[in-house]
């Protein structure tokens, strides 16, 4: 099995050199993520503008959509901006994975203790 | 990135001789740095949840706190922080290329793009100062009724408001009752209260018309409330006739008068709305600002070439890193204060 720590192929980290040519094709790609991006801010701007506040389902539906769009901008940013995903796969998991656990739990407890808290002054406020 | 056939000094890897994950031990110390201040952000956020969501009071809606662009007057909701977000994004994208730049060895191209990201992050944290001045400045105040009412709005519906609900003034009115309070309590601080005192009348009257004059034409009724699930609470409703306004205007509390926000009240509703605005905007704001800092001082050094000589631009790198991440937070606050 290959080990994944160690330096292969001297692509040491501060080695890392690209020329013109693909310059080129990383910049091209950074201006179609930014696109992406404005696309995804453009859609969730119209769903806020679009959608009542009305405390119905679709209100919920559209909170979602806000969660799930803002989840897909903070992975391009993180994988192509912050060029995680040019990185060894397993500093890519040595950041995530952790976050994503801890940060799950957090919020699974906040709402459960959230919840709680409300329920406790309706009754006893 | 693609490699380079430059042999590997001692000196560069880490202690071991070895250097995990072929990435230099600056740069794997600021990713580690990074998960440790999102996880300081995921918990101020998720705080934030949990207090929102076990609060009585109802929760301020961010289209109506937040409606109001410099120099304009008239509600513009959620445009200027859309504006923020945007500036912060594009000096991202700006970083990005700062970094695609160095890579390329590229000096001016690293001093353009960088010069641009501390631009915008000047513009940002500028935008950020009067977001706060104009939220503690508030949009005309607003009191608590001390005994209940029931009015008729302009729409034709008829509210009951209990004791205790808030009644909002038109910005105009409010700044006008705001100042004519503060002059009528500096001048005789018991005054204030009953509205006229003997020694003061003469001064009020030289500088303000005395609060007991002053008398607004309309009101509004549930200015920063969201319409409740099942609940009867109804979206913002102006009152205008001058019975209603009068009835409003007669059951107002004196002692509960607030205007904009301040350290034991404010106008928008819950205290804890205002705290949190605060504290996250600011905790972040600061962020930005020592982003800003780093990015001169490295913006200098790549001026003078310390990193020609160096023979690599990964400092780039990693201030781009932490950067980013300054950007993301920021996405996620704007979903979650302003947004949901």
């Amino acid at each position: 099995m290959e080990r994944d720590d160690l330096i292969v192929n001297d692509s040491y980290s501060v080695n890392a050199r690209h020329g013109e040519q693909e310059g080129a094709a990383i910049r091209k790609k950074i201006w179609k993520v930014t696109g992406l991006l404005t696309a995804l801010t453009v859609v969730e701007v119209f769903m806020g503008v679009q959608f009542k506040r009305d405390g119905g389902n679709v209100w919920e539906a559209v909170k979602l959509g806000f969660l799930f769009l803002t989840l897909v901008k903070a992975a391009y940013i993180v994988l192509v901006f912050m060029h995680l995903g040019d990185e060894r796969r397993n500093l890519k998991y040595v950041v995530l994975l952790p976050y994503a656990l801890f940060i799950m739990y957090l919020i699974y407890i906040g709402l459960w203790e959230g919840v709680s808290v409300q329920e406790l002054n309706n009754s006893y406020r | 990135m693609s490699g380079h056939s430059k042999p590997i000094s001692k000196e560069e890897l880490w202690g071991g001789g070895q250097s995990p994950f072929s990435v230099s031990y600056g740069k794997m110390m600021m990713w580690f740095f990074l998960v440790s201040d999102a996880l300081t952000f995921g918990g101020l956020l998720t705080a934030y949840g949990v207090v929102r969501h076990g609060t009585a009071n109802p929760w301020p809606v961010g289209e109506q706190v937040f409606e109001a662009l410099p120099g304009l007057s008239g509600a513009y909701p959620l445009i200027y922080v859309a504006l923020m977000t945007f500036i912060l994004i594009v000096s991202s994208v700006t970083m990005v290329l700062a970094v695609e730049a160095g890579h390329r060895l590229d000096k001016k191209g690293v001093v353009k793009w960088l010069g641009l990201t501390i631009l915008g992050g000047f513009f940002f944290l500028g935008s950020q100062a009067w977001e706060w001045s104009h939220y503690i400045h508030g949009s005309g105040g607003g009191f608590q009724i001390s005994q209940p009412v029931d009015v008729t709005t302009d729409s034709g519906r008829t509210l009951h408001l209990n004791a205790g609900t808030w009644v909002h003034m038109t910005p105009t009115f409010g700044h006008e009752y705001e100042h004519a309070l503060s002059a009528a309590e500096e001048f005789a601080p018991a005054a204030a209260h009953n509205g006229h005192g003997h020694g003061s009348e003469h001064a009020e009257a030289a500088h303000h018309p005395s609060l007991s004059e002053l008398k607004p034409s309309e009101l509004v009724i549930n200015k920063y409330v969201r319409v409740g699930k099942g609940s009867e609470s109804v979206a913002k409703e102006m009152v205008t006739g001058g019975t209603e306004v009068e009835k409003i205007w007669a059951a107002r509390e004196d002692h509960t008068f607030a205007f904009g926000a301040n350290m034991s009240k404010n106008e928008y509703g819950p205290q804890q709305y205002a705290n949190f605005f605060f504290f996250v905007t600011g905790f972040h704001g600061f962020h930005v600002f020592s982003g800003v800092l780093i990015n001169i001082i490295i913006w200098l050094m790549v001026i003078k070439g310390a990193f020609d000589k160096l023979g690599h631009y990964e400092m780039i790198e990693k201030i781009g890193l932490y950067w980013h991440f300054v950007d993301l937070v920021w996405v996620f606050v704007f979903t979650f204060y302003y947004l949901v």
